[in-house]
């Protein structure tokens, strides 16, 4: 036998050691922080002052911690839709124009049911939502499996032609007669979503987050569906092989992850700004995006996920009030964050090993 | 003088030893085969040469001069070129920007020059190619004749071809075998890797034969009959099966297949007119070197596959034109030939167990999970899987891998079990345990098509035997006539038995 240098590597595994997953969080907060304090230091803040504000503080009041729960309401629905979506395979990036179909068909309905009661409209508003988040998910989804046209590129550029629908209606026929914005009439007060917590904008939206949430959660793990939706997301071959319809299966996740993501923007106008705005979304179907991977295509970790990402938003607000920090810095800590995790998740399925 | 010399060359790959000791050297001006079955490491001593692979141990030497090959750059260095069967062209480039690729040292590229140094070199070594025609609409013997050329004009001596002819027409293999006599005249050597026993015989000069990752050999071509080759080629039998009982009496005609034919994933001609009977309680063998249209067979019995002719009859149903699904309620059994293929590796062993019966086990869309996990826990005692209902697929051996896939087919106590090589790549211990499976179906009264490479696991366990050739059935032998050297000339196309 000849000796030769051993030298560290990284091995394969197929099987992480049980004690890694609850670690992830940890380092990856620890990683996240070791990596934006430089940053923090150069705007001349306190590193971890800078952290209490941005992720206990908001915990510790009443106002801030419901506004932990109002911005993750629409995360948590953008979150869902993509999920479905990714779960089965289908690359969804385009939750952000679903959910702005969902937004139009709400306004438009909202400014039109001035005599329809609250018991009748806000179902109305909800089902219209997802059912305009539906066919704006059709397109892509029918182009993919019957011309096996590629949906990162097609869903992603549907965005790009609901942002300038939206702005045509918002210049055009929707302006605000009255102030001449470009913003459509508030919507009927029947159809806004009442609030769950008075004097807060915690609203129905978040109840509808929470049972998707648990819709999906039923789907992935008690029906059928769900577990054909899984065998395609995770071998299409074998999937085939069974004898499931992939393109049926495929097609139906996508339609119910363009309606979720429809009702998101059914939430945005009915809870909290009463009207169609350009800036409705600051890019939560992305977001969606990063939620899904984040909380590894499951219920809980979707929920968690958001959660989380709420306390982020609501934090970076804290902090920029409590230590004249600029907002963005909120905006680098989260993306750190997402990157450090996503990296955890790569690495946990590797060992080191002497080789 | 030898201007390619490979002395006691080994390679592992994990466990599995790929080359044991071969030695191999290749004259100036010659063709030399390397003959052997699939997986006996022909390719792998090649891409040793190449650069590809690096081997344990053991030395090259290239006229007469030991020489270290870390990668291809070293090989073409040492003007070593290599036409694999994936061919290595970018298709919406021209042929003169696909053979100077990688060969361009200056900033700017003149394409005029180009083309015209392209056209040179193809009228210099007599391959009729047009520089200026892009890749992606040249046939498959032209986008060949392209990576020779692509070689040559890198100044190789020795050329490798890796089953050269396995993607030609017969037409194609003609001209082929004209332009590598004209080279060989100039002076070229050429390795020419294949298991075509006709072919081999037909163009090479030399013949290295290997079987199991070993040298059996070096021979004059002249010098060897087809007979002696296909002896020297096949291994012999290593294990027999004695619990066969006795022919089942009255046997009837199950499965009937008339004319079929499919295409294969690129749309060229897999099967052609095949014709074939499945009685009840027969194991019928399919023999024949993989790439021969075994795979594609096998899917369109399972209706993965569409055939473009033909029929599939199934106790009087015809099948064809149905879904995947429906070939299965109709009491077609798969086995899977890429185990991973049939199973989701990240469900756990209960979710594929179910998958392919998901309406046995919900209401009204709901999973029954107590009925998936007893139905899952009969058939780990049933078919002895080593794995729990919650474990993950890909967590288990290959062997309880395909012991699910087998439970699966035969708890649905199927009419027609289908197993394409379905010991490929198993311990000894779990092969058995799959053949006695097989065994078991056929005495049950299924019809068993069991499609391997293996002709020993074939001898052993068929009632009759068919050989795939080309997409062709060569030949039908009942078991008591067939013995390898027999079945070696039919699988190599040599001859034909009808």
């Amino acid at each position: 036998m000849e000796t030769t240098k051993k030298k560290l590597r990284l091995v394969k595994t197929n099987n992480p050691s049980f004690w890694t997953k609850p670690l992830i969080p940890v380092l990856a907060l620890v990683g996240t922080f070791m990596l934006t304090s430089g940053l923090i230091l150069w705007a001349k803040a306190n590193p971890f002052e800078t952290y209490y504000y941005f992720l206990i503080a908001p915990l510790g009041s009443r106002v801030s911690f419901l506004e932990i729960l109002v911005k993750s309401t629409p995360l948590m629905l953008t979150g869902v839709a993509v999920t479905f979506a990714f779960a089965t395979g289908y690359y969804n990036i385009g939750a952000e124009g679903q959910l702005y179909a969902g937004a139009i068909a709400a306004a438009g309905l909202g400014m039109a049911m001035h005599a329809v009661p609250a018991i009748l409209a806000i179902p109305i508003m909800i089902i219209s939502g997802f059912i305009a988040g539906v066919a704006w998910a059709l397109i892509p989804a029918l182009l993919k499996i019957k011309l096996a046209v590629d949906e990162v590129v097609t869903t992603l550029l549907m965005n790009s032609i609901m942002a300038y629908i939206v702005s045509a209606l918002l210049n055009g026929p929707w302006r605000d007669p009255n102030s001449g914005w470009p913003q459509s009439q508030e919507i009927s007060p029947t159809a806004m979503f009442f609030k769950i917590v008075p004097r807060s904008r915690l609203n129905l939206g978040f109840i509808v987050a929470l049972v998707t949430v648990l819709i999906l959660w039923i789907v992935m793990t008690r029906t059928s569906f769900g577990l054909k939706m899984r065998a395609v997301g995770l071998g299409k071959p074998a999937a085939h092989f069974a004898g499931i319809n992939v393109n049926k299966t495929i097609l139906i996740a996508a339609l119910i992850s363009g309606g979720i993501a429809g009702i998101a923007g059914v939430a945005e106008v009915a809870g909290i700004q009463f009207h169609l705005i350009g800036e409705l979304s600051p890019g939560y179907g992305y977001t969606g995006v990063i939620i899904a991977t984040l909380g590894s295509l499951n219920a809980i970790g979707v929920a968690l996920a958001s959660l989380f990402f709420g306390l982020l938003d609501a934090g970076a607000q804290t902090v920029s009030r409590a230590l004249g920090v600029p907002v963005y810095l909120g905006e680098v800590t989260q993306a750190t964050m997402l990157l450090v995790t996503l990296g955890m998740l790569l690495l946990q399925r590797y060992k080191i090993r002497r080789i | 003088m030898n201007v390619v010399e490979m002395n006691a060359i080994t390679k592992y790959f994990g466990e599995m030893v790929a080359n044991d000791h071969v030695d191999f050297d290749l004259r100036k001006g010659e063709i030399h085969a390397l003959l052997g079955e699939n997986g006996a490491g022909k390719t792998t001593l090649m891409r040793i040469l190449y650069g590809l692979y690096k081997q344990d141990s053991g030395g090259v030497q290239i006229n007469g001069k030991a020489v270290q090959i870390n990668s291809p750059k070293d090989s073409i260095a040492n003007n070593i070129g290599m036409v694999t069967q994936h061919f290595a062209l970018v298709p919406p480039m021209t042929v003169a920007e696909n053979v100077i690729l990688g060969h361009t040292n200056r900033f700017v590229l003149d394409y005029d020059a180009a083309e015209s140094s392209v056209a040179d070199a193809a009228r210099k070594y007599g391959l009729d190619i047009n520089p200026r025609a892009m890749v992606r609409h040249l046939s498959v013997g032209q986008r060949q004749r392209v990576e020779i050329l692509k070689a040559l004009y890198r100044n190789s001596r020795v050329l490798i071809l890796d089953e050269p002819t396995a993607v030609l027409i017969p037409q194609e293999v003609d001209v082929l075998f004209e332009t590598l006599r004209k080279l060989v005249d100039d002076g070229l050597s050429v390795v020419f890797i294949s298991h075509k026993l006709d072919e081999v015989t037909n163009i090479t000069n030399r013949i290295t034969i290997l079987r199991d990752g070993k040298s059996i050999g070096t021979v004059d071509t002249c010098d060897m009959s087809h007979n002696q080759l296909a002896a020297l080629m096949i291994r012999q039998a290593s294990f027999h099966v004695n619990n066969k009982i006795a022919e089942i009496k009255k046997s009837r005609s199950l499965l009937n297949i008339k004319s079929l034919s499919a295409l294969d994933d690129q749309g060229l001609p897999a099967l052609r007119d095949i014709n074939l009977t499945v009685h009840t309680g027969e194991i019928l063998g399919i023999a024949g070197v993989s790439g021969n249209g075994q795979k594609q067979l096998a899917e369109t019995l399972c209706g993965v596959r569409n055939c473009t002719e033909g029929e599939i009859k199934l106790d009087g149903i015809t099948l064809n034109g149905k879904t995947a699904g429906e070939f299965t309620t109709s009491g077609m059994g798969r086995i899977p030939e890429d185990r991973l293929e049939g199973v989701v590796g990240e469900l756990t062993v209960q979710e594929n167990l179910a998958l392919e019966h998901l309406y046995q086990f919900s209401n009204k869309g709901f999973l029954n999970h107590k009925a998936i996990q007893k139905h899952a826990n009969e058939l780990i005692v049933q078919y002895q899987i080593k794995a729990r209902p919650g474990d993950r697929i890909r967590t288990l051996s290959g062997g309880n891998v395909q012991k699910v896939l087998l439970a699966r087919v035969l708890s649905t106590q199927p009419k027609i079990v289908i197993a394409p090589q379905p010991t490929r790549g198993l311990d000894v211990g779990a092969a058995d345990y799959v053949r006695q499976q097989l065994l078991e179906q056929r005495n049950r009264g299924a019809g068993v098509i069991l499609i391997s490479e293996d002709l020993d696991e074939i001898l052993a366990l068929s009632d009759r035997i068919a050989v795939m050739y080309e997409g062709k059935i060569v030949g039908v032998l009942d078991a008591s006539e067939a013995n390898p050297e027999r079945l070696g000339l039919l699988m190599s196309g040599a001859v034909k038995e009808m």
